[in-house]
């Protein structure tokens, strides 16, 4: 099937199988920030933003993003960067197989609620899971994140 | 995860339809759940170019399209309002968020699934699943009856005034539940406490216990023990409880009876909430001295 898929805003146009999901697409089309983890939609790795939204690209086939907007940390990169730095700065980056995915959930997160409580974090974040950190090094980094944003923002 | 020789967006409901009755065709709404299948489609149905996506308020029900996302459930302002939250509460422990973004209330019904929060919580409220051909059904109806290869084109919540609650045990905050109970209560003539009962582990279901007057005297005079008798005597005897891996029927058997008596003192808190506000707003009467 002949899709065209903007992804972080370029037009590909390729033809796929129809029952090809969005993370193969994306990992072919020079996207490697997409992990590919549990495949069963709970892990929070292969995260994306699909129009805007935080998805999960493990989940949803690639011809039905046809004509939709795509964007991965490639196309996040001084965002990215940013938030990425604080979550180190803390440890929470070990492996960093997860941190794509975390980050891209986090800018969702940010664009929806630019100052989160705690337990807004932990609720929003609850699709993304960490096998290295025990998440409270990054909760620090994401808190540190925030604070800066506010001091920042005046 | 399953194949698909072919993916087909239809243009109209009749023509998804009548690809639907072909041997092997499926649709595909969120797909969370059927990508765990192994199925092999011939081909899958897609219908999110048939503007069935979100949510109307009709003034006396919402209408609520088949491709609607859990998170657009979750976040509608005038759903919450009307059950205080309670559909938000059903909705927050379902994964996570990029997965409620991809999951659709109509793939939610149509799948029937027994671990459903969401189909709990709309069991105790007034709603209808409208399909293509058959037409309008009470949701009671529907997760009573077999798989089918009619279409889910939308839900209606009838805004009839009540109170709801919902209350979930999951071994961890995002599993599926082990148990859940959502209840809901109204007032004035013909007044009855509703509980539904899901994850059992089959899907949810209801029972209605009538508040006569007696009933109402007492639960409304802070006295929520005979109603409770009465809530888990019609549960036990309505609703079947099993084991699976998750929890066995024992377990659950003793979760019903907490969940049904917290949910009854949810409800009575609200009520004492309700008339401590009104109190509250309550001219006061005018002292001479004033």
């Amino acid at each position: 099937m002949n899709v065209t898929i903007n992804v972080n805003g370029k037009d590909i146009t390729d033809t796929i199988r129809p029952d090809e999901l969005l993370i193969d697409f994306l990992r072919s089309h020079g996207c490697p920030s997409v992990k590919r983890g549990c495949e069963t939609s709970n892990c929070g790795a292969c995260t994306v933003h699909m129009d805007g939204k935080a998805v999960l690209s493990c989940g949803i086939l690639a011809v039905r993003c046809d004509g939709h907007q795509i964007t991965t940390l490639e196309g996040l990169q001084d965002e990215a960067k940013e938030i990425g730095g604080f979550i180190a700065d803390q440890g929470g980056e070990q492996c960093g197989y997860c941190s794509p995915g975390l980050i891209m959930a986090c800018i969702a997160m940010f664009r929806e609620n630019p100052s989160p409580t705690d337990g807004e974090i932990k609720e929003y974040l609850a699709n993304n899971l960490c096998r290295c950190s025990g998440y409270q090094s990054q909760m620090r980094g994401i808190r540190g994140y925030i604070a800066y944003r506010e001091k920042k923002n005046g | 995860m399953f194949t698909a020789q072919n993916y087909i967006k239809p243009k109209s409901l009749e023509e998804a339809y009548a690809l639907l009755q072909k041997r092997g065709n499926r649709v595909v709404g969120g797909m969370q759940w059927m990508k765990m299948s192994s199925a092999a489609c011939a081909a899958v149905i897609d219908l999110s170019e048939l503007g069935l996506s979100g949510i109307k308020d009709e003034g006396s029900a919402f209408s609520i399209g088949c491709m609607t996302t859990l998170r657009e459930l979750e976040q509608d302002p005038g759903i919450s309002a009307f059950s205080q939250g309670a559909v938000k509460e059903a909705l927050r422990g379902i994964v996570g968020v990029q997965f409620r973004n991809l999951a659709t209330i109509g793939g939610t019904v149509a799948g029937r699934y027994g671990f459903s929060d969401v189909l709990t919580i709309l069991s105790v409220m007034d709603t209808q699943v409208e399909l293509y051909k058959a037409g309008r059904v009470p949701l009671a109806s529907y997760l009573a009856s077999p798989p089918d290869r009619d279409i889910v084109v939308r839900l209606i919540i009838e805004k009839n005034p009540a109170a709801f609650t919902y209350l979930s045990v999951r071994r961890t905050r995002t599993d599926l539940p082990t148990l859940t109970c959502a209840s809901s209560l109204t007032q004035g003539p013909g007044a009855y406490l509703r509980i539904a009962v899901g994850a059992r582990p089959g899907a949810a279901r209801c029972v209605e216990i009538p508040l006569d007057q007696d009933l109402c005297r007492e639960f409304y005079n802070g006295k929520p023990e005979r109603l409770e008798e009465a809530a888990l005597c019609l549960a036990r005897k309505e609703i079947t409880l099993s084991g699976n891996l998750r929890g066995s029927a024992q377990y659950r058997e003793h979760l019903l009876e907490v969940l049904v008596r917290r949910s009854i003192r949810q409800q009575l808190a609200k009520l004492t909430e309700t008339a401590s506000f009104h109190e509250s707003r309550a001219p006061r009467e005018r002292t001479h001295e004033e």
